[in-house]
């Protein structure tokens, strides 16, 4: 499944990134402690936090994510969405909350 | 081939630039993705201590046919005890620091786990230098 798939069956708002609309997505992962995903998340996963500052493009970037979801409609820093377009690493933004999403995103993933 | 970065004390913003670096060098270079993710992550881990914990310090990447060594070096604290510091879940980073999603006390576990080999030498007051080597061939 691809992201914009997600998009549209998850009604995500794209805040950054549409360069990589297209990208596979293989899986979830949902943390807030940086160096966690960094130790954890895979390439091709999405990963959904409620952390909204720059530093979670740079780890998005250097783990290759599918796309990043920021939770509870909370606003993304400027320079982290601007980093998200550089990148071309899709942000995007839902109005649930961590579990509810990750519960959404597992059912569509598993189906 | 040898190359190095600084990394600002308090500067989120830039850190992760290093890592960043080095990854594209080393997909020049056609390393296997798995090594690059692995150095990467132990890098960016490296950088962001620097930037939680030290006033300024320096990254020297040096590359060769079979390892990458990298030495991450600051003038901060340093560390007292070398042993807690490694410990998972042990960190002094600041609330600030912790609110960002940083300072889990992860960050030395996960530099370990990502390296070959690492080695850590600290001066409190001073600073702290760590190596880390990995071969680029698996």
């Amino acid at each position: 499944m691809k992201v914009c798939d997600i998009i549209e069956k998850l009604n995500l708002k794209v805040i950054g990134g549409e360069e990589g609309l297209q990208n596979e997505v293989t899986g979830g992962y949902t943390s807030d402690l940086l160096s966690d995903v960094m130790g954890n998340v895979d390439e091709g996963q999405i990963w959904i936090t409620l952390q909204t500052h720059r530093n979670v493009m740079a780890v998005a970037s250097l783990k290759e994510v599918a796309a990043v979801i920021i939770v509870k409609d909370l606003e993304a820093d400027e320079n982290t969405i601007s980093q998200s377009n550089d990148e071309g690493i899709p942000l995007l933004s839902s109005s649930m909350e961590a579990y509810e999403l990750s519960g959404e995103l597992y059912q569509l993933l598993k189906g | 081939m040898e190359f190095s970065y600084e990394v600002e004390g308090g500067n989120f913003a830039k850190a992760g630039n290093a890592a960043s670096g080095v990854k594209k060098v080393l997909k020049q270079l056609n390393v296997d993705p798995k090594v690059i993710k692995r150095i990467v992550v132990a890098l960016y881990e490296g950088e962001v201590n620097v930037v939680a914990h030290a006033y300024k310090g320096k990254v020297l990447v040096d590359i060769d046919t079979s390892r990458i060594y990298i030495r991450i070096e600051d003038e901060g604290p340093g560390i007292p005890d070398i042993d807690l510091a490694m410990q998972v879940g042990y960190s002094t980073a600041s609330a600030m620091v912790r609110e960002m999603g940083f300072g889990a006390g992860m960050g030395l576990p996960n530099m370990k786990r990502n390296a070959d080999a690492i080695e850590i030498s600290s001066k409190v007051g001073e600073g702290t230098v760590v190596e880390l080597t990995t071969k680029l061939t698996s």
